[in-house]
């Protein structure tokens, strides 16, 4: 393909991503945030979260695995989950974060599982999504092109 | 017959004269009797007589002559030695009174004439008295009648009523035949007959003001006597009618211009009204004194109260002059407003209409810009964008122009930086510059304060105009700018007399000159080039663009700043320098209003907007550390991060200006860490503003923010220029929480 039907691509598939809820304003606002003193911000930051996400998704499957459900815990790592996602955009996933915490305070484990397997559905597709997108990036980059804004 | 010793008569006696003799003697006898008698009755009668003796005497006198005569009636015939004997007696005792009669009549006769001539003296005395108290009476009574005129007269402050009012007193007083009053007439050449006693519509006479007579009681300030055939005092239309004595005084018509402070009326009135007043003919009449004093009083009196009632009416007059004006005023006013109204309501709608439009076409045509288009198209795009953007920019300019006609324009007035105002400007102007190949330089004088206080938007405005139109009409060359505070001795300015700028304690006049070299402006054409709307003849001008209203709005802008803008040039091909001054403010200078005081960018500029702010973040999650750090590199901070808040207390030190800090994690308590900073920290400028990051959208968060002491309280998420207000504002002001 070339540059342009690369371009073209990208941009449609950032504004779906928009349109279907995934990223929202912050993302935009990251993207701001990327200028040629700080070129890979945007994908350094992305990288980070999904550490962390995957980190806080397995501490949230151990949690709830156990005998004894500290719900204090569990509410500690939703709550960074929730920031981590908030500050990145994931919009999707925030929003689980916040129906997760309901649970958590209501202390239903029925509802805390249900929701974990909602939000780690939610994240493994938001990862995807990203990690299209940067490809598709790196594509452009790769071809001579800039990337549009 | 034998003689006898008796006395014998001489003569034989004669019967008849002896008779007659005996009758005489007789009644005498008798009148010198009653003489007495009466003279005791009507003593008697008048009990002040004073000379009572000498009626006594003068009684006794004539009672012994009486009683001499009778005694003599015996001596006649034969009478014995006692008749003899008792006549002596009687004889004596006359002669002894008579004699002492005489004596004493030669005392009193005197007194008796001068009796006479008291008497004399005291009736010409009753007679003066009399005489005097006539006068009295008639002075009292003409000033009874001059206070009752002048009550009458000054009772009323309608004209007319006191001159007829005058006329009538004055008729009834003086009993006069009729009295008349001749007022000078507008054009001061005529006497006009105005009112009469008793012609109820005196008809048109006038009569000429020279006459000799009118002059000769004009010029008197009494009553003058006039000839009963003058014109003026033949009024009465029958010709046989001759009046009585004729009388003529002046009446001075004073106006309100006669009365100055220092020139009393006497010497500036001009004008006279003359009053005529008539005897009746049939009478022996004849002007009396103090009849001529009335009338000289009344004249004045009647003087004083029509200037009085001169005074109210033009007063009256100009009241409801200035009542009409007022109310046409208040309507001119509300008309105006009306329209000012009017006329913001449109410009209102038509700013929103126009910059709707404007909004879409400049935002479509950009993004259009972006998308892929072929080498025409393209340029199709670019020539859109380029006239909707200056479209945007005539509109914008028409609408600041119209706000500062109607003053509604003011200045903001706040501290900047004017170095970076300048350098904003060459940067600005650096790349249609370097288009043009011109060479640009700017020359800051070095006593040119880095902060001033003034209107940082406007002035950014002027000088870009200036220059822009220096780059614009220059083909090639070189363009200088170069800016300085203006000396008092400089400030003069040939073309500028009116301007006398002051420099002072707390302001500062900065002169700032554009030099180009580019195609000038002939001297005739410089008047208006400040001049909305108007373009100078030139062609090459006119195609190089522009509406004409730049230089108009510059120029207003430099006004406001109470400044002067002006442009010299040699002629056409010669270049051109535009020069202007302004008044800027100095700021204060306090050491803490430096520290705080970071030079404000227009958001639209380069990223440093804090360059080198030492900033601390601590937050417990990772991907929003980061996030944050991104921001504020991004805005040129130096960054460092903590993840915990023995870390942040660790490393915070004093020269960390900001600290923002997560304090929506639940277990960690951000709020201890504010609290152990102050304690850390305690003099107020050391210490670094402590701001709270939160996501937690509840008052309680707040507060307890506010609680602790924080600066500040910011929502999660915060977006690069929601960043880049709070630190602008933070570093200006040192607090600010959010509406939560």
């Amino acid at each position: 393909m070339d540059l342009v039907q690369l371009q073209r691509q990208l941009v449609d598939y950032r504004t779906s991503l928009y349109h279907e809820g995934f990223l929202d304003e912050q993302f935009t606002q990251l993207k701001e945030l990327q200028d040629e003193n700080n070129p890979d911000f945007v994908v350094e930051v992305v990288s980070l979260f999904f550490e962390d996400s995957e980190r806080l998704l397995n501490e949230l499957s151990k949690a709830l695995e156990q005998q004894v459900i500290d719900f204090k815990r569990i509410d500690a790592h939703v709550h960074q989950f929730k920031g981590s996602s908030s500050s990145i955009g994931a919009q999707r996933v925030q929003k689980l974060c916040i129906v997760f915490r309901n649970f958590c305070e209501a202390q239903n484990v029925e509802g805390c599982l249900k929701c974990l397997q909602q939000v780690k559905h939610e994240y493994s597709i938001v990862k995807t999504k990203l990690e299209s997108m940067f490809q598709l990036e790196r594509q452009i980059l790769n071809a001579g092109g800039s990337v549009p804004v | 017959m034998d003689s006898c010793n008796c006395i014998e008569p001489h003569w034989p006696p004669d019967d008849l004269l002896m008779k007659y003799q005996y009758i005489s003697d007789f009644f005498i006898a008798l009148a010198y009797f009653s003489i007495p008698l009466e003279l005791i009755y009507f003593v008697k009668k008048s009990a002040v007589f004073p000379y009572r003796w000498v009626l006594v005497q003068f009684g006794a006198f004539i009672v012994l002559c009486g009683a001499t005569h009778l005694i003599n009636l015996w001596t006649f015939t034969l009478h014995s030695r006692t008749v003899a004997m008792v006549m002596t007696t009687a004889k004596l005792f006359t002669a002894v009174v008579s004699c002492v009669t005489a004596l004493m009549l030669v005392h009193i006769i005197p007194d008796l004439l001068s009796v006479k001539t008291r008497e004399l003296f005291l009736k010409n005395k009753a007679a003066e008295l009399d005489r005097e108290m006539g006068l009295i009476r008639t002075q009292e009574e003409t000033g009874r009648h001059v206070r009752m005129l002048t009550h009458e007269i000054r009772s009323t402050l309608d004209r007319h009523t006191i001159l007829k009012t005058t006329l009538v007193e004055l008729g009834r007083t003086l009993a006069l035949e009729e009295c008349a009053l001749w007022m000078p007439t507008r054009t001061g050449l005529e006497l006009h007959l105005s009112y009469t006693l008793h012609q109820q519509n005196p008809v048109g006479y006038t009569v000429p003001i020279h006459l000799p007579v009118i002059n000769q009681v004009f010029s008197s300030s009494h009553v003058v006597k006039i000839s009963p055939n003058c014109p003026v005092a033949r009024i009465n239309s029958s010709v046989k009618y001759i009046p009585g004595e004729v009388v003529a005084v002046r009446v001075p018509l004073l106006h309100l211009s006669n009365f100055q402070i220092n020139d009393w009326p006497e010497l500036s009135t001009k004008r006279y009204a003359l009053m005529v007043l008539m005897l009746p003919s049939d009478s022996a009449r004849q002007w009396h004194f103090h009849e001529l004093e009335l009338v000289e009083v009344v004249a004045d009196q009647v003087a004083v109260a029509l200037s009085h009632a001169a005074i109210l009416e033009e007063s009256m007059r100009a009241r409801d002059l200035l009542m009409e004006q007022n109310v046409a005023l208040d309507l001119a006013r509300r008309e105006a407003e009306t329209a000012i109204r009017a006329r913001n309501d449109f410009l209102a709608v038509m700013n929103h209409e126009m910059r709707t439009p404007m909004h879409a076409i400049i935002a479509l045509s950009s993004l259009l810009q972006e998308t892929e288009l072929t080498p025409e198209q393209r340029l199709m795009v670019e020539t859109i964008l380029k006239s909707s953007n200056l479209l945007s920019t005539l509109i914008n300019d028409v609408l600041d122009l119209s706000r500062m006609e109607d003053g509604s324009l003011q200045l903001d007035l706040e501290t900047f930086n004017l170095y970076a105002v300048f350098k904003e400007v060459l940067n600005l102007i650096k790349p249609i510059a370097s288009v043009k190949k011109l060479h640009v330089s700017l020359n800051l004088a070095p006593d040119l304060p880095e902060y001033a206080i003034g209107d940082e938007k406007r002035l950014m405005q002027t000088i870009l105009n200036v220059v822009g139109n220096a780059v614009k009409f220059s083909k090639d060359g070189s363009i200088s700018i170069s800016a300085f505070v203006a000396k008092a001795e400089l400030l003069r300015d040939s073309r500028a007399p009116e301007f006398f700028p002051v420099p002072g304690d707390n302001h500062f006049y900065l002169h700032v000159q554009v030099k180009d070299s580019g195609i000038g402006v002939s001297p005739q054409d410089i008047p208006k080039l400040f001049t909305k709307f108007a373009q100078t003849q030139s062609t090459a001008i006119r195609n190089s663009g522009g509406s004409g209203l730049g230089l108009a709005i510059c120029k207003r802008f430099v006004n406001l700043m109470e400044g002067h803008i002006w442009i010299e040039s040699e002629g056409l091909g010669k270049g051109c320098t535009a020069i202007f001054m302004v008044k800027l403010g100095i700021p204060e200078r306090l050491n803490e209003s430096k520290l705080a005081f970071m030079p404000k960018v227009p958001p639209n500029l380069g990223p440093t907007a804090f360059p080198g702010l030492k900033v601390l973040v601590m937050d417990e999650n990772g991907v929003s550390r980061k996030v944050t750090k991104g921001l504020l590199v991004h805005l040129g901070c130096d960054v460092t991060m903590v993840s915990s808040s023995e870390e942040c207390l660790r490393v915070v030190s004093n020269e960390h200006k900001v600290v923002f800090m997560d304090v929506c994690a639940p277990g960690m308590d951000g709020y201890e860490i504010a609290i152990h900073m102050h304690e850390k920290f305690t003099r107020r400028h050391e210490r670094p503003i402590i701001v709270a990051l939160t996501g937690n959208t509840d008052k309680v968060t707040k507060e307890n923010c506010m609680r602790v002491g924080m600066d500040g309280v910011i929502l999660k998420p915060v977006s690069l220029d929601k960043m880049r207000s709070v630190l602008s504002d933070l570093l200006e002001h040192r607090v600010l929480f959010e509406a939560i």
